[in-house]
């Protein structure tokens, strides 16, 4: 019989190459989005542009516009994917995701709250926009987290079960989902026009300022989750068998949900609400690499980054020169992708 | 002495379930609880392995005190194997390698890889080593969760039913595995277990549960019809067959 050991570590480099192969395809596909766009710049001029040496309006184009959103699209796709990968895990549950805990509907109350109270969003020119964009940014953030904070406190009370956690949530999301119904039945027709604007999740309102946030946000806690890799590993095999192997089960799911509903608050508050990666990411590459943390974490945040790069360059592109909502998008691809992933899975079983 | 159990307690809200628990266990030593479904060997398995906090008294593993050790100490002490589990999918050979968690620093060694394929030779599962948890069956899945407790290489071993799922043939060669794996590494094995006729086989200390408390403890000399009768409620005859006890239910 071949060596365990030798086919152990055999396994081990096909995942790192498999992890390759997706981060190189993520790679080709930023050069396409680019190089995509309604400004017809040329793929050299892309590349000048790139290096600083293009035409003054393909500099501005490519640093100014395609390139913080390509970045900020591989970085939301990846941090939406690594918390639901994290959620799945803390709480056992594989449909775990950065919105099953009510706080995208958080965040899009937050945002209603500023669009009617504070008059953040406006109708001009016959197209309708968020004039604050700062302000809604930050009611958005600041329910998403009140209502983090609640959940969690509430699951602390049943010392952070995976059903109080999910449960709290479900309560939650139905809430908010209340209030924000309710502030549109009062709402102006132009409030609600920009209210149902915000909910499209948009790669095009960050600039660098908040792919700078975002990225360092999103690193720190990648980097956090993968020094927790074999918690994670623990975790997945039982709650009693993760204690036996001396994980501290309510610290790491306490500080672990806390840090991917940051992650989901902090990217749904610059971008709106951008369903399915966080479900879809993580439950393909469970199928395709396996459960194993040190694997799956960076495998799930690149496939993220992926998906939703894909998404969005098929959103700029399809009707040119008209953009459609990416987070329409990720939800009319994700859907049928996750049923097929379902009915495969049951028939494999 | 590596486990010392003084004046034990646990309860729930709405009843108690253990009352004034007292035994210990030597280095080299199974140690057998035997007794009637519901009287507290799993609650007491989970609270010497830290799962369930008792209400009163102390557990001294090596003479300190559980509630002192840092969860990762611990799991280097004592080892848990459950009994109630589930596939995922992961492979059996990261399962395995998941016991030297307490160990792992940032991440395996090839220390730690060369101690998982150990356990999986000496357990006999290294054929099925890259197949799925969630592909196996329930006897396999259990010889994987004790393989993985052997990489662990903690002091002290809970095992609730390991036999649970396992035909005859496996049942004796885990159990003898077991016990002679406690004599090669000097640590102490608490086995869980309903099978008195193996018990009797493998086991060097018994302790009869009932009501929540000890009933007796001692050696094999304390293992006669009436305690099982008192035990269990069912007569028995306790003959011999080559200088082995043999319970027969009448």
């Amino acid at each position: 019989m071949e060596n365990l050991s030798v086919k152990y570590y055999r396994e081990g480099r096909k995942k790192k190459l498999i992890i390759l192969g997706i981060l190189f395809a993520t790679i080709i596909l930023s050069l396409y989005a680019l190089n995509k766009g309604a400004a017809g710049i040329l793929f050299w001029q892309t590349f000048q542009s790139l290096f600083g040496k293009g035409q003054d309006i393909s500099n501005i184009v490519i640093w100014n516009i395609r390139l913080p959103r390509v970045i900020g699209g591989i970085v939301v796709g990846g941090g939406l994917a690594m918390a639901g990968t994290i959620m799945q895990t803390c709480l056992g549950n594989p449909l775990a995701s950065p919105s099953i805990l009510g706080i995208s509907s958080a965040a899009a109350f937050g945002a209603n709250i500023a669009i009617v109270f504070f008059n953040a969003g406006l109708v001009g020119n016959e197209a309708i926009s968020i004039n604050n964009p700062y302000i809604v940014t930050i009611f958005a953030f600041g329910f998403s987290t009140l209502a983090m904070f609640c959940i969690l406190s509430i699951a602390r009370l049943k010392s952070f079960s995976r059903e109080s956690i999910i449960l709290a949530g479900v309560a939650f999301n139905s809430l908010f989902t209340a209030g924000s119904t309710l502030i549109q039945y009062f709402a102006e027709d132009f409030q609600i026009a920009a209210m149902v604007f915000w909910t499209f999740g948009d790669l095009g309102r960050v600039s660098w300022k908040e792919v700078g946030i975002l990225t360092t946000f999103c690193l720190l806690v990648f980097i956090f989750f993968m020094g927790k890799r074999w918690d994670f590993n623990a975790l997945d095999s039982g709650e009693d068998s993760a204690i036996s192997l001396g994980v501290d089960v309510d610290k790491i799911r306490f500080i672990s949900m806390t840090l991917a509903s940051l992650l989901t608050a902090v990217t749904v508050s610059f971008m709106g609400a951008i369903g399915f990666v966080g479900l879809i990411a993580p439950q393909m590459m469970r199928r395709i690499i396996g459960v194993d943390h040190r694997y799956l974490i960076p495998a799930s945040a690149i496939m993220g980054s992926f998906i939703l790069l894909f998404s969005d360059t098929l959103a700029r592109t399809i009707i040119s020169p008209i953009v459609l909502p990416v987070g329409a998008i990720t939800s009319f691809f994700g859907a049928p992708l996750f049923l097929s992933l379902l009915i495969k899975g049951e028939s494999r079983r | 002495m590596i486990l010392a159990i003084k004046n034990l307690k646990f309860s729930y809200p709405s009843n108690e379930v253990l009352h004034n628990i007292e035994f210990s266990t030597k280095r080299g030593e199974v140690v057998i609880i035997l007794g009637p479904n519901g009287t507290g060997k799993t609650t007491l398995l989970k609270c010497i392995n830290r799962i369930l906090e008792p209400t009163g008294g102390t557990i001294l593993v090596d003479s300190i005190n559980i509630k002192d050790l840092k969860a990762r100490d611990l799991a280097k002490k004592i080892g848990y194997v459950e009994q109630q589990r589930r596939g995922s999918r992961c492979t059996v050979f990261d399962a395995v390698l998941l016991g030297r968690k307490p160990h792992i620093k940032w991440d395996v060694s090839e220390k730690d890889v060369k101690i998982a394929k150990e356990a999986l030779e000496t357990l006999n599962i290294s054929h099925y080593a890259f197949k799925h948890l969630d592909e196996l069956s329930g006897g396999e899945l259990q010889k994987v969760i004790i393989a993985r407790t052997l990489a662990q290489e903690s002091e002290l071993l809970l095992m609730d039913e390991p036999t649970n799922h396992l035909d005859l043939r496996n049942q004796i060669n885990v159990l003898s595995t077991i016990a002679r794996i406690a004599k090669k590494r000097n640590i102490s094995v608490i086995i869980t277990m309903h099978d008195i006729n193996l018990a009797f086989r493998y086991g060097d200390k018994f302790i009869f549960m009932k009501d929540k408390e000890i009933y007796k403890a001692g050696g094999k000399e304390i293992v006669d019809s009436e305690t099982i009768e008192d035990v269990y409620s069912v007569p028995v005859n306790i003959i011999r067959y080559e200088k082995q006890k043999v319970v027969i239910p009448i």
